[in-house]
């Protein structure tokens, strides 16, 4: 088959088949009688319309970029890691440890070594399939799936047989110390203008005391942590030895052999990454926004990291982009499920839809392409 | 446990494995022929909301189990269409269609019955009714085979005898026919196949539709026969168990009866922890049940248990043209 340019590979084939989705979805829209233009103005409306929703896109985004980049890595490596979901739950579990273990004083150790049981907590649960993978060539795909399952019951346990408080009926943790609680984005000075209420008439609400009012989001200090791991994904993959060794295994397992490169080692370090920054996800959601660890804590957003690792492209900047776009998705799918009589699992259509088209139905699109461009090299000749 | 108990959870065992046998051999076809399927949850799922849909709609369980089964299909081609026609990824595609259809079964059944993703409780000829087979009752008493015959052997719908009839059925395609040689040969080696003039992406799109038609069989059994019609996520990763059956089955018919009995089991267990506590004499926390089947499975695929060894030509497109 012919071979696309460069920049239609890069933006074109992602575009198109984000346009398809799009079409799919409204086309499903109006077959359960509903207005597609409606939808998208409510989503849009509640994703980036009030200071509120702004703090909600921008808390699903922070959660989307570590699954996304949980994946790419794992990708990389030519493995396929499913278990994103499982290891952001223990990730939870792992935070929650941490937070409860000691009256901490300041949030920016809690932080710290908040971050660490996150990493730590994720990085353990994906160790057992890799090494599966690596020593026994279990196939990981199945192996992840099956942990994200022993996860969900382990949390179960560990929430209604130890962690539980005595006298709490609800499957939860106790709520962590006050010491742990980290700033949301409309606490923080400059960045909570943004986030400031305002009066139907565009001017700041104030309160009798003529101080401003702030909307209080989700989205929090995490975000940057989010930020700065797209960044140093980026040169781990692209600018270290490592990172060269990891692209190499992913491309061909033979030749990287051949040129010294160990497959049990890179097979290892990459599903521990991989789980790492699956996990790193809980400090967005457990500590930053629960605080407290429930049941389910990472809510679909480890499988979400799919969608986002495949529409981005296995490239950082893409998965932030991504990230973006389905904070925006699932934002605004909830705006649908309060304000329209669309169930919200419409984003979990949506969802789909995009990993098919992005994903597995890429060789169409770019089959499409190809027969398009012959077009244009016909009438150019 | 008294006998009388065992009983009963055998007979439940047997419900409960029945949807598990049905996903694990609609799995045996599809990955037998070389086609990775992880969307066996979704189709299930797909299957049952049809099902308990048209059931309601049409007030027959029959009719019902075609459109499951319809339904089944119709995410069995896409995923043909994706990873045979499209060459893509097999994997992807499986998870695309799972979420595809998490989402679509309650937008659906939302639309059509504004029961908040739910389809309307069935009833009478609705639903598949337990068959109690000759004698039953009056064999009750007789002491060991009577509570046997009773409880575990009879007393199921029609469905369960027509799954566990669908296990030597498979036995004898896979086997003992032409096209079940095929079938094996085109997963482990495609290019042999291509090179008797026999056609690959044909072989391959055959054995997708009869994944899709059992694991429709098998959704519409969840809605229309185990419980009584649809309701959210109701499939509850049993498209997953029996994936890690068919492992577990190392791709075979009658092991994969005997493993999705054996998760058929945990799962009657996991819903009478008194039992297990006085079988076991302590308290044995019920996540721990659930999560027994999954364990299983991994211990498996590690190969403590034998070697699982995949068809040969799984989850790679074949590309005839060099």
């Amino acid at each position: 088959m012919q071979k696309l340019p460069r920049w239609a590979d890069v933006a074109l084939v992602p575009l198109i088949s984000l346009l398809l989705a799009a079409l799919v979805a409204a086309v499903v829209l109006l077959a359960i009688g509903q207005s597609p233009s409606a939808a998208l103005g409510i989503m849009v409306e509640g994703a980036f319309g009030s200071a509120n929703g702004w703090g909600y896109t921008l808390y699903y985004t922070t959660s989307f970029i570590f699954t996304g980049l949980s994946v790419i890595v794992a990708f990389h490596a030519g493995l396929f890691n499913i278990g994103g979901e499982g290891q952001a739950q223990m990730g939870g579990l792992g935070v929650a440890l941490v937070c409860l273990a000691l009256p901490w004083p300041h949030w920016t150790l809690a932080l710290l070594a908040a971050t660490l049981g996150a990493a730590a907590f994720g990085a353990a649960w994906a160790a057992v399939p890799a090494y599966l993978q690596a020593k026994r060539g279990s196939h990981i795909v199945i192996t992840t799936i099956m942990f994200n399952y022993i996860a969900a019951a382990f949390i179960v346990y560990m929430l209604v047989d130890v962690m539980r408080p005595a006298g709490q009926m609800d499957p939860a943790s106790a709520r962590f110390p006050v010491g742990a609680k980290l700033p949301a984005l409309s606490d923080m000075p400059f960045l909570r203008e943004f986030f400031a209420k305002l009066n139907p008439d565009g001017t700041p609400k104030l309160t009798k005391a003529g101080i401003a009012m702030y909307s209080n989001v989700p989205a929090n200090v995490t975000l940057f942590i989010a930020l700065v791991a797209c960044v140093v994904v980026w040169l781990l993959l692209w600018r270290t030895r490592l990172g060269y060794q990891i692209r190499a295994f992913g491309k061909s397992e033979p030749a990287s052999k051949y040129a010294g490169i160990n497959p049990f080692k890179i097979t290892m370090i990459a599903m521990l990454i991989s789980g790492a920054l699956a996990g790193l996800m809980a400090i967005n959601n457990v500590m930053g926004s629960a605080e407290r660890l429930l049941q389910n804590s990472a809510e679909g957003a480890g499988f979400i990291g799919i969608a986002v690792a495949l529409m981005g492209r296995n490239h950082p900047l893409g998965v932030f982009l991504a990230a973006i776009l389905f904070g925006f998705l699932y934002q605004g799918g909830a705006a649908l499920g309060l304000n329209t009589t669309i169930p919200i699992e419409m984003r979990i259509v949506v969802q789909g839809l995009v990993i098919l088209f992005t994903g597995a139905l890429d060789q169409m699109v770019r089959m499409l392409l190809v027969w398009l461009f012959s077009f244009g090299k016909k009438g150019a000749a | 446990m008294d006998y009388e108990t065992l009983m009963q959870i055998l007979g439940s065992t047997i419900r409960l494995g029945t949807p598990l046998l049905l996903a694990c051999l609609a799995g045996l076809y599809s990955e037998r022929s070389g086609v990775f399927d992880i969307g066996l949850e979704g189709k299930m799922l797909a299957a049952a909301m049809a099902a308990g849909a048209v059931a309601s709609l049409s007030g027959s369980a029959w009719v019902g189990l075609g459109a499951g089964i319809l339904a089944s299909l119709i995410f069995a081609g896409l995923h043909g269409l994706a990873s045979i026609t499209f060459r893509g990824n097999q994997l992807i595609s499986g998870v695309a269609l799972n979420f595809l259809s998490s989402g679509m079964t309650v937008l659906i059944a939302q639309a059509l019955f504004g029961q908040g993703g739910r389809t309307p409780p069935l009833q009478g000829a609705e639903r598949f009714n337990p068959i109690a087979l000759p004698f039953a009752e009056s064999l009750k008493d007789v002491p060991l085979i009577g509570p046997l015959y009773h409880e575990v052997i009879s007393g199921h719908s029609i469905l369960v005898y027509a799954a566990v009839a669908f296990v030597p059925l498979t036995w004898w395609l896979l086997y003992r026919t032409r096209f079940g040689l095929r079938l094996r040969a085109v997963g482990e080696n495609p290019a042999a196949v291509d090179t008797a003039g026999v056609s690959v992406v044909g072989l391959r799109y055959a054995a997708v539709a009869i994944t899709g038609i059992l694991c429709g069989v098998a959704g519409a059994y969840m809605a229309t026969a185990l419980q009584a019609g649809f309701g959210r996520e109701m499939t509850a990763g049993r498209g997953y168990i029996a994936l890690a059956a068919l492992i577990f089955a190392k791709w075979r018919p009658w092991q994969a009866l005997g493993a999705t009995m054996l998760f058929g089991f945990f799962q009657a267990l996991a819903l009478r922890p008194d039992v297990v506590e006085g079988a076991v004499g302590m308290k044995v926390p019920v996540s721990m049940l659930d999560a027994l089947p999954y364990i299983l499975t991994v211990l498996v695929l590690a190969g403590f248990v034998g070697k699982a060894i995949p068809p040969r030509a799984g989850g790679e497109p074949y590309v005839k043209e060099r």
